[in-house]
């Protein structure tokens, strides 16, 4: 099928078939460049969370979506939330508190921290180990992850310039049209 | 003290998904490899293969060839120490995850079917699947012809009479205790790219601990020269030891030979990785504990059983390690420890974080908990009367001439609010529920022993641009050595660290410096390192002697990006003053052996390499636990842990690794449980294999004791593994101290705390009727 969706901001029109798992899509796509492999697969079978991606603002598992779920959706990843030159306040604060060790689970933690401050500009730490207790991290012990968003969320709220109101625009729109057609990360990982 | 540390250099790459592992490189054109593993499919762990029946595969759209141990050149053998590990089976399978078959396909989809459509006939075999049956006479055999058996080694550690000083002690306390398979769970499986380029060198990218011997382990399974073959290991996600040997590197190998010249990409699926990766070794030990009535030890008496698997891996290396470590960080004049180490049909045990240790910390702490209680002395106070201190020896007649700071340590949680309030804590438990704080002293050996020089060799240029570049040779598993390179080289050139760069390790630019293990990374690269760069600031500051005609040193000084002569003021930008330098003279390289300890010979018998070790790191942990006697559940509450890791370089790199350590130390204690059956692994995912996720663990507290090792980098001594050793025997002491529980089985299931809360309750009634 032909496939149409924006992803970090670009509209992406690509030939796939539709079972094809959006996690290969969006590795073999890269953003933005083919060379980023930005999307994560630690596991293929939605446990570890390490190719999260926002679809029209919702934290979803990429491995446990297929590729026609992405028509006409709004796909952000780890690399369009931000830049080594112009990182997003979560990534930065990875960086600072510690966050990062192989880093191999980075970028998806990133995204679930970024959908997590969409909804709870001041989390709890409770809340933000709820809230990534779908991303495994082996390396860190998440204190400092824990730390890092913590921190961003402080950041986020004193300058509200680190915040992407364009997706925090999109996804209310979304939020209104939002239909079941994606599995939610918990249901899936259930099943 | 705040977190002031600079940010890894690695860090924003990898948090903005820029950063390139070994998973991602997919070069143009790239075909896909795959291995052929019959056994987990068919219920089998050990079987004679009767055939191999690929037509179905080879039907398949877009699968190219699959070859068999018929198409591996050389001998198709491989392993560390011992070569008993076939690339492909040709004849037998020793383990449900064996290959036959190697598949190369056009595309994942292709290799996929192709291995979905692959057909074997293994005739099984009858299988041995535990090491104490294994031992017996008319076990089936895993390897026919070995003289041994299924024995791959057995070693003694014998220091003193301890025979009769168990006779002579005051009080002896004894126990059984045994540690499961662990799963190193790294998040990046298994992978690499391989090519043969047209010029005979095989390259290859992988996610490797060891690239310098990998190039061995493939030439020498491959009947290739290993100095045509060139290995890069980008940073890797995750390592934790399962990443040192052979698991995709032989196969790329055969691989890149039989695809005309395209490159070819392996990478291994959560399963597999699972189902044919290197493990934590199980181990069951029989020990006891002597002390005198005031509690000073006097003897240790542990025999000990490694469950290797099916090859022989690291399994001698991780048992010598863990029978030096056996009897705690104590003074114990009289030493017995015997160690075996058997063949199964069970997955390959191998290197894990902790080393050994790991399996063995559980016993000695156990067991000093026990002696604490039978002779009603405070748990802490009697590990801190016999810890070891510098000037000791050791269990294996070691004397410490090191850093050995476990006293500081110990005071440090001694006077943690959870450990002076423990009481208040387990008075404070709601209904149905304990609370308990435990304690534990561990250690850990550092660098590869004696009989296995641990070198590194440094290398460090001044780019023509006038920058510096650190020549890595020793992989970042995650653990930050790249990073604290950078920031070493920085402080000793007087640079920004943002301005050094790293070249990753890659043996044709590298020097030779080992594995990234054995918590040896920064203390042995970084020490050499040092020296490196020692030499290139003497040179260039002697270089830019010439051009500011200076007739002495004297004054003249390495600062940010320029060489100054103090005296006139005058400034010479480095990247004027190297091109004042061909190429050659603008690289220093230094190297550095690791100490070792005098010889001991006599206190040992049956050791092959790595005994014994002089440089220790050593930590006390504390855990504060809530145990709830309806379900059985533990939740660890807090956590905390005092480190020895001589002085600190970044204050971030050591707390990364104390809380992770603790963090995997924790899934080892309460979640991890490893279940096989017949040879097949039932936890065969990561649904059926729980790690800790950020609601399972703490935010664990990581305090520094300020220490020197004098021959270490700046001060520093490794801290890599030391802290995944505290959190098991810690747990359990919290177990004994909220509900008077025994536990010496780990993991500690919800199962296996409700039967020994079901036994301790009666028991309890009747003494307080």
């Amino acid at each position: 099928m032909m496939l149409l969706f924006r992803l970090n901001g670009q509209s992406v029109e690509v030939e796939t078939a539709p079972d094809r798992r959006a996690v290969d899509l969006l590795r073999d796509l890269g953003a933005p460049h083919p060379d980023v492999k930005d999307v994560k697969e630690g596991c293929g079978t939605g446990e570890c969370g390490a190719c999260s991606v926002l679809v029209d603002g919702v934290h979803r598992l990429s491995c446990l979506m297929l590729a026609a779920q992405l028509a006409g959706r709004e796909v952000v990843t780890a690399s369009g939330l931000g830049s080594e030159a112009a990182p997003h306040a979560i990534q930065r604060a990875f960086a600072d508190h510690g966050a990062v060790q192989c880093g191999f689970c980075t970028p998806g933690m990133a995204v679930a921290a970024a959908a997590l401050l969409q909804d709870n500009m001041a989390p709890g730490r409770e809340d933000i180990r709820r809230a990534i207790s779908g991303n495994l991290c082996r390396c860190t012990g998440y204190v400092m992850i824990v730390d890092a968003i913590e921190a961003a969320a402080g950041k986020m709220r004193s300058d509200p310039s680190a915040l992407h109101e364009e997706r925090v625009a999109s996804r209310k729109a979304a939020k209104s049209s939002r239909k079941a057609t994606m599995p939610s990360r918990k249901k899936a990982g259930k099943s | 003290m705040p977190r002031l540390s600079p940010p890894r250099a690695d860090a924003l790459s990898k948090a903005t998904g820029a950063e390139r592992y070994a998973f991602d490189v997919l070069p143009e054109g790239c075909l896909h490899a795959g291995a052929y593993r019959p056994g987990a499919a068919l219920g089998v762990a050990h079987g004679r293969v009767r055939g191999v029946d690929a037509s179905a595969a080879l039907a398949v759209p877009g699968v190219l060839r699959v070859l068999t141990a018929a198409d591996v050149p050389g001998p198709n053998l491989h392993g560390i120490m011992h070569k008993d590990q076939p690339v492909l089976c040709g004849e037998v399978i020793r383990h449900a995850g064996d290959p036959v078959a190697l598949l190369l396909a056009e595309t994942p989809e292709a290799l996929r079917a192709g291995l979905a459509a692959m057909r074997a006939d293994i005739e099984p075999l009858p299988g041995v699947f535990d090491p104490e049956a294994a031992l017996k006479r008319g076990a089936p055999l895993v390897h026919q012809g070995r003289k041994d058996g299924n024995l791959l080694l057995r070693a003694v550690i014998e220091k003193g009479k301890a025979k009769a000083a168990l006779k002579a002690a005051a009080v002896v306390v004894r126990g059984e205790f045994s540690t499961p398979v662990q799963e190193h769970a790294f998040l990046e499986t298994q992978c690499g790219v391989a090519q043969m380029l047209p010029d005979g060198i095989l390259h290859m990218t992988l996610s490797t601990q060891s690239p310098f011997r990998d190039r061995f382990e493939i030439g020498g399974a491959l009947g290739l020269d290993p100095f045509k073959i060139r290995i890069r290991a980008p940073h890797l996600g995750g390592g934790f030891g399962g990443k040192d040997g052979a698991t995709v590197q032989c196969l790329l190998g055969l691989a890149a030979l039989n695809t005309g010249g395209k490159p070819v990409r392996m990478a291994w699926d959560r399963e597999e990785s699972i189902l044919a990766g290197f493990k934590r070794h199980a181990v069951r030990l029989r020990c006891a504990l002597g002390a005198e009535a005031d509690g000073t030890l006097t003897v240790f008496d542990c025999r000990m059983l490694f469950d290797t698997g099916a090859y022989a891996h690291l399994g001698g290396e991780v048992m010598e390690l863990s029978m030096e470590h056996a009897s705690g960080p104590y003074r114990v004049p009289h030493v017995r420890v015997e160690g075996r180490c058997v063949y199964t049909n069970n997955p390959i045990a191998g290197a894990f974080r902790g080393f050994g240790v790991a399996q063995a910390s559980p016993a000695f702490e156990g067991l000093m908990d026990e002696l604490a209680a039978k002779l009603g002395l405070d748990p802490l106070a009697l590990r801190r009367k016999n810890a070891l201190t510098r000037g000791d020896e050791n269990c294996s007649g070691v004397r410490l001439t090191g850093s050995t700071d476990l006293c500081a340590c110990l005071d440090a949680v001694a006077g943690h609010p959870f450990w002076t309030g423990r009481e208040d804590w387990r008075k404070s438990a709601p209904p149905f529920t304990r609370r308990g704080v435990g304690l534990a002293a561990v250690f850990n050996g550092m660098g590869y022993g004696r009989g296995l020089p641990d070198m590194a060799i440094a290398k460090v240029e001044l780019t023509e641009a006038g920058e510096f570049l650190v020549y890595n040779a020793v992989a970042d598993m995650g653990q930050g050595n790249a990073s604290a390179f950078a920031l070493l080289a920085a402080q000793e050139l007087n640079q920004e660290a943002a301005s050094v760069g790293l070249v990753m390790p890659d043996t044709e630019r590298c020097h030779p410096s080992g594995s990234s293990s054995a918590g040896r990374s920064t203390y042995t690269f970084g020490n050499a390192l040092v020296r490196a760069c020692a030499a290139l600031r003497h040179k260039l500051i002697s270089r830019a002697a010439m051009p500011f005609l200076c007739d002495t040193l004297d004054g003249l000084e390495l600062e940010p990006g320029r060489v100054v002569h103090r005296p006139t003021g005058r400034a010479m930008p480095l990247s004027v003053l190297a091109r004042f330098l061909p190429h050659d003279d603008r690289i220093c390289v230094a190297e550095f052996l690791m100490p070792v300890a005098q010889d001991i010979s006599g206190s040992a018998r049956g050791f092959m390499i790595g005994f014994p070790h002089l440089l220790f790191a050593y930590a006390a942990h504390l855990a504060r636990i809530e145990l709830d006697e309806l379900t059985g559940r533990v939740r660890v509450c807090d956590y905390v842990c005092a480190t020895d890791g001589g002085r600190v370089l970044t204050r971030q790199g050591f707390d990364q690794q104390a809380q992770g350590g603790a963090a995997q130390g924790i899934g080892f204690a309460l979640f991890e449980d490893f279940r096989l059956d017949q040879g097949r692994t039932l936890t065969s995912d990561l649904t059926r294999y729980l790690i800790p996720t950020a609601l399972d663990v703490p935010d664990t507290v990581s305090l520094a004791v300020d220490g020197c090792e004098d021959s270490g980098p700046h001060g520093l001594k490794g801290v890599g593994e030391v802290g995944l050793n505290g959190p098991a025997p810690a747990i359990a002491s919290a177990l004994r101290h909220c509900a008077g529980l025994r536990l010496r089985q780990l993991p500690f299931t919800p199962e296996r705390l409700l039967k020994a809360l079901s036994k301790a309750r009666p028991a309890k009634a009747r003494r307080s009727a």
